[in-house]
């Protein structure tokens, strides 16, 4: 029977779940809701609760209050079904250093009673790149290797939901694009997966997002729909120099917040002094004329739309 | 013998001479050359596997080439890495102070071990306590703060002793928006001071805060120029596009 058949239409809920570690308050009262078939990222720094979210979800620990379900099963009470059925890949390579690629692939496949064989066509387009290695032992791969095995081996017993915890930190901008057309892929297959990253560019690639720091959702919403919510106006400046720009951007009383943003910078300006058009562009001639008087040259000062980054940083500073 | 190079050539920090590391047939940086100014902030990019911390433990004097030469605060890597390490910082994406060591026990180690007088470390860890609104954390076990906080304070660290060239390895990994962009407020500062930092980053923004930038591919170094240059040479609108057209030529499958 296929085991995917006939489960809820939730993959993933949690509700105000909490975790501390002594002093340390992990997660608070964090609460998230995922339809089956998408991907659901979790974006946040170091250190906001990702993993302890993880492990919570996946059972491993418990949390200390709280209710959380994967598949319609409870994490406590139902956990052994729980384990059946979803995939994980930890952040820290877990796999077994001295066994070799297939002798791992097949071990994780026999743990859940099935075989390579079975499952390959899943594991296919990821294990084909790293099938000509397979009698060497996975200690001895590169860090790209490695990450295409452990995906393999969360893979191999088909489970109906995948928690990957930060498969692409450290990995170079072309091999993450790579590793988001995998995830791409597998949602085709019906898999529920739960990404988390801290990387920001990653959260147009996700259905929806929560965007996490200090153990709290600062917002759980689809991509365009938190930068739909971005209350202030935002402007992009560039001139022949950032450095200087950015102390007279930040000197500047209209600005609320200025931030370098790559070859500009990003300078928001308060809603209450930008209720319609006219009062923005106002507001951009100032801006203008105020650093053109302090000696900038090739200027440019325009209205931009929020990334998910400035999304991020506005609702951290609240 | 120790040698220092002429003065005029410390303007250069880093001068990389066809700098070669094989390691049986494989080669993994294949005569890269490039210089790097004093004071600048050189991005040192590639994809993974590309050869960047190859070129990058042979530059710290970690790891003596099979050819070429390099020259490092003015001394040559294959014969004088023990001075080559005295004069460079180096800061590695691993965090890398002691957690149980207080902030200032942590700042008086490292300040020590590059031979700083005690009075100068004294004097030297208020300013930078001052500098970092640090005061309240000084007596705090370094594995008590929060990451933000410990990464602007191994960087700190790795410049304390006030050397030629810092070279830092992804130093903003997993660091949240705010405290990223902070850091690299902190890698002007070092540079208005005469600073010249090195360094790795797999985030295409910070690319565009470098003076200039290095782009390796499969060894090689396929690109080198500021950000404004390279995006005009590659047609692109950002280094996340240079980056992704060079990137994608890479022939090594060990990425």
């Amino acid at each position: 029977m296929d085991k995917n058949q006939n489960i809820t239409d939730i993959a993933v809920s949690c509700s105000n779940v909490s975790k501390s570690y002594k002093d340390v308050r992990a997660l608070n009262k964090v609460s998230m809701e995922v339809p089956r078939g998408q991907i659901f990222g979790i974006i946040g720094p170091d250190g906001s609760g990702k993993t302890s979210l993880f492990r919570i979800l996946t059972t491993l620990i418990l949390a200390d209050e709280g209710a959380a379900a994967v598949d319609g099963f409870d994490v406590v009470a139902d956990y052994r079904e729980i384990r059946k059925r979803v995939g994980y890949m930890p952040g820290r390579f877990s796999l077994y250093q001295d066994l070799t690629v297939e002798e791992n692939l097949n071990f994780f496949a026999t743990v859940f009673n099935t075989s390579i064989k079975e499952n390959y066509d899943l594991v296919k387009d990821i294990y084909q790149q790293i099938e000509p290695f397979k009698n060497r032992r996975a200690g001895k791969l590169s860090g790209g290797m490695k990450q295409k095995l452990a995906l393999s081996c969360a893979l191999i017993h088909r489970p109906s939901v995948l928690f990957l915890d930060e498969p692409t930190t450290g990995v170079d901008p072309v091999s993450r694009k790579e590793f988001w057309g995998m995830l791409k892929k597998l949602q085709k297959e019906n898999i529920t997966i739960i990404v988390s990253t801290p990387y920001m560019d990653e959260a147009g690639l996700c259905d929806k997002i929560g965007l996490i720091q200090d153990g709290e959702f600062l917002t759980t919403d689809t991509p365009r729909g938190i930068i739909g919510k971005y209350p202030n106006k935002l402007i992009a400046v560039e001139s022949n120099d950032m450095h200087q720009l950015l102390i007279d951007l930040r000197a500047n009383e209209l600005s609320k917040d200025c931030f370098a943003f790559g070859d500009r910078h990003h300078v928001s300006i308060d809603h209450a002094l930008t209720t319609d058009s006219a009062a923005t562009k106002d507001i951009i001639r100032e801006i203008k004329s105020f650093l053109l008087n302090k000696g900038h040259k090739n200027l440019i000062v325009e209205e931009i739309e929020p990334g998910i980054e400035d999304c991020f940083m506005q609702l951290s500073q609240k | 013998m120790q040698q220092q190079i002429s003065t005029s050539a410390i303007d250069k920090v880093i001068v990389a001479d066809k700098l070669t590391k094989k390691f049986g047939n494989f080669t993994a940086v294949d005569h890269i050359s490039f210089e790097v100014k004093r004071g600048e902030i050189f991005g040192f990019l590639g994809a993974n596997g590309a050869g960047k911390t190859t070129a990058m433990r042979m530059l710290c004097g970690l790891s003596i080439p099979t050819g070429g030469t390099g020259l490092v605060a003015g001394f040559d890597i294959s014969k004088d890495s023990e001075q080559v390490k005295k004069h460079i910082g180096y800061m590695s994406q691993k965090f890398s102070l002691y957690d149980d060591l207080k902030v200032w026990e942590n700042i008086e180690l490292f300040g020590g071990i590059y031979g700083m007088k005690e009075h100068e470390i004294k004097a030297k860890t208020d300013k930078l306590m001052h500098l970092l609104h640090f005061e309240k954390e000084r007596d705090k076990l370094v594995g008590e703060l929060p990451l933000g906080f410990k990464q602007k304070l191994a960087f700190s660290v790795s410049i304390f002793h006030t050397p030629q060239v810092v070279f830092l390895d992804e130093p903003t990994g997993g660091v949240d928006p705010i405290t990223r962009r902070q850091f690299w407020e902190l890698i002007y500062d070092a540079t208005a001071r005469g600073i010249t930092v090195f360094v790795t980053t797999h985030y295409m923004d910070e690319a565009e805060y470098c003076n200039r930038v290095s782009i390796m591919v499969d060894g090689k170094i396929e690109a080198l120029d500021t950000p404004k240059k390279l995006k005009e040479q590659f047609g692109a609108s950002s280094m996340d596009e240079v980056f992704h057209q060079l990137a994608r030529k890479a022939k090594r499958i060990d990425s």
